[in-house]
């Protein structure tokens, strides 16, 4: 065979196996925590691993629901704080500023993104604990500041540039000839920004919002630095959580010989993992539902 | 006095210059083809006259374009109500990511359109039409009949109006767009070479459609198809690096025109 075929046949191979390698580790993961999880699995019921607030590792006691409830909260708070900023500055990047302040912001944006999330945790102790702090003294609620909103707010500054990014592409890939063929119409440019832009555009805001999503629940170090970390359902937003990826974090490799618990961490990494899978798949398909409708 | 007028416009991208001291008074209710070659200004007169312009950065005009009387690039001069007078064709169609119907609704939504004056609208237009739609439905389905018949598009679609827009042809899209932008009630259209993207058959309907709207509309048209030029012009405006070559009836500019460089394009040397 001349060197040229054997070239061709070879990268194609390669191609293929690397796509089938990166498709078979996501599997291999969830099949590995789920054996690891099996011994609590067997053991202990499901819905009472999900749904029981009572936590004592030693007693053989282990109910993930505060954990689950401290993710979701500092989850949503992320997402309530950062998905209408970003989408507006999104647009305002994309339809009304300059394109050399646009270029900047892309490159402020893309930094943003690349810091460490251990330095955006310190900035957090730094910045946000004490303002939490001071806001819960301000409305008459006593805090250390270490909470559930520290969490929320340090997760919104971190998801950020991720929407910003994701929503600025998809605007800019909507031709020009939507600006024109509209705003020729006599309409205002906010009118638009939301007959025509956004609804053009569904499908990618929802992506942007999956991927932010994403980063917010899985996010572990930034989060564990500021959200207090103890284990009891938070019964404000000033008060202290504990999410599931801080957990791990904390005691993977510490209390071991407690029996049980090395199986109950792998279940709560499973739990993560199908959370953050499941999302990602219900997205697509809300989108495939809107690219069936034809509107995006 | 014509509606559209151009004074001693100019221009410039930056530190480009595109157009150079251009006047022209724009015929009212014939069909104006804009000619030259590629990179000539074209577009750009096109969309100064509708201040589509303002979508590119760094534009600098000098000069005035005129609609009705009024400067539009007076810094008090109303922009929407300008770009209401002047229907746009772009060179690819682009449905609003809605229904068929509601493409042609838009607008006049939008405009908070009355009641009343949805229903002399329609009236304007049954003096204008073959055929206006039997009055037994909403004001609003009316109004979307008669402009789909207006564009030469109703019988392709009135058994799906509701459906998206997106999954007309590209050539159905762009009469679609033809619709929308009659709907607001313009009083010319302005088309940048809008059957560039379109088969042959489709292109012909579009001309064919400009031909019976100019008893009642000012059509402006770019194209660099010469062919179509022909077909189509009442009055020929030719653009060349920038610069107002010549314009005049279509006959006195394609026979017997004036300028060496004009001579030399419409009758195919250059191109």
């Amino acid at each position: 065979m001349d060197l040229r075929k054997f070239k061709d046949t070879f990268s194609t191979l390669s191609i293929r196996l690397s796509l089938v390698f990166v498709n078979t580790l996501a599997f291999v993961i969830a099949i590995i925590l789920y054996i690891k999880a099996k011994p609590i699995l067997v053991k202990v019921s499901l819905s009472h691993l999900l749904f029981s607030t009572s936590w004592h590792p030693i007693r053989g006691d282990f109910g993930f629901f505060p954990f689950i409830i401290g993710t979701l909260g500092v989850t949503a708070i992320a997402m309530i704080l950062a998905v209408p900023v970003c989408l507006l500055s999104a647009i305002y990047l994309s339809e009304y500023a300059h394109k050399r302040f646009r270029a900047f912001v892309r490159l402020v944006v893309d930094i943003l993104a690349g810091i460490p999330s251990v330095i955006y945790g310190l900035c957090g102790v730094i910045a946000i604990v004490p303002l939490v702090r001071f806001l819960g003294q301000a409305i008459g609620s006593p805090t250390t500041g270490y909470s559930l909103l520290a969490g929320g707010i340090i997760l919104a500054i971190m998801v950020a540039p991720v929407i910003i990014s994701v929503a600025l592409e998809v605007f800019r890939t909507i031709p020009q000839a939507a600006r024109e063929n509209s705003l020729a119409l006599g309409i205002t440019t906010w009118e638009m920004i939301k007959h025509v832009i956004l609804r053009s555009s569904l499908h990618g805001i929802i992506a942007a919002i999956v991927l932010g999503f994403a980063r917010a629940f899985g996010e572990t170090i930034a989060v564990l630095m500021v959200v207090g970390n103890v284990a009891k359902i938070p019964d404000s937003f000033f008060a202290p959580a504990y999410p599931l990826p801080a957990l791990i974090a904390n005691n993977y490799g510490e209390m071991m010989s407690i029996p049980l618990y090395d199986s109950a961490l792998m279940f709560s990494a499973l739990l993560l993992m199908l959370v953050v899978g499941g999302f990602s798949l219900a997205a697509h398909i809300i989108l495939l539902r809107i690219e069936r409708r034809g509107y995006a | 006095m014509p509606h559209i007028s151009l004074k001693n416009l100019s221009i410039a991208y930056g530190h480009h210059r595109v157009l150079q001291d251009v006047t022209v008074n724009i015929p009212d209710k014939q069909i104006t083809v804009i000619i030259g070659p590629s990179g000539c200004g074209k577009t750009t007169l096109l969309k100064s006259l509708n201040r589509l312009l303002d979508l590119n950065e760094d534009v600098k005009v000098t000069g005035d374009v005129l609609i009705d009387g009024v400067n539009t690039y007076d810094g008090n001069a109303d922009i929407l109500a300008l770009r209401k007078k002047m229907g746009f064709l772009s060179q690819r169609p682009y449905p609003l990511p809605m229904s068929i119907y509601e493409n042609i609704a838009f607008g006049p939504k939008v405009h908070r359109m009355s009641k009343d004056r949805i229903v002399q609208q329609i009236n304007d237009l049954e003096g204008r039409m073959v055929q206006v739609p039997s009055k037994k439905n909403g004001q609003m389905d009316i109004l979307v009949e008669s402009y789909l018949r207006l564009a030469g598009l109703w019988e392709e679609v009135k058994d799906r109006l509701h459906t998206p827009a997106s999954r007309l042809s590209i050539g159905q899209q762009q009469r679609l767009a033809l619709a929308r932008a009659l709907a607001v009630e313009p009083e010319a259209i302005l088309a940048d070479e809008p059957t560039s993207a379109l088969d042959p058959l489709s292109a012909q309907l579009i001309e064919k459609q400009f031909k019976f709207l100019k008893k009642n509309y000012t059509i402006v048209v770019v194209t660099h198809i010469l062919r179509q030029a022909r077909r189509i012009a009442d009055y020929v405006i030719f653009l060349y690096l920038g610069e107002l070559v010549e314009h005049g009836p279509a006959e006195k500019v394609f026979d017997n025109p004036s300028d060496e460089r004009t001579r030399a394009y419409v009758s195919g040397e250059i191109s």
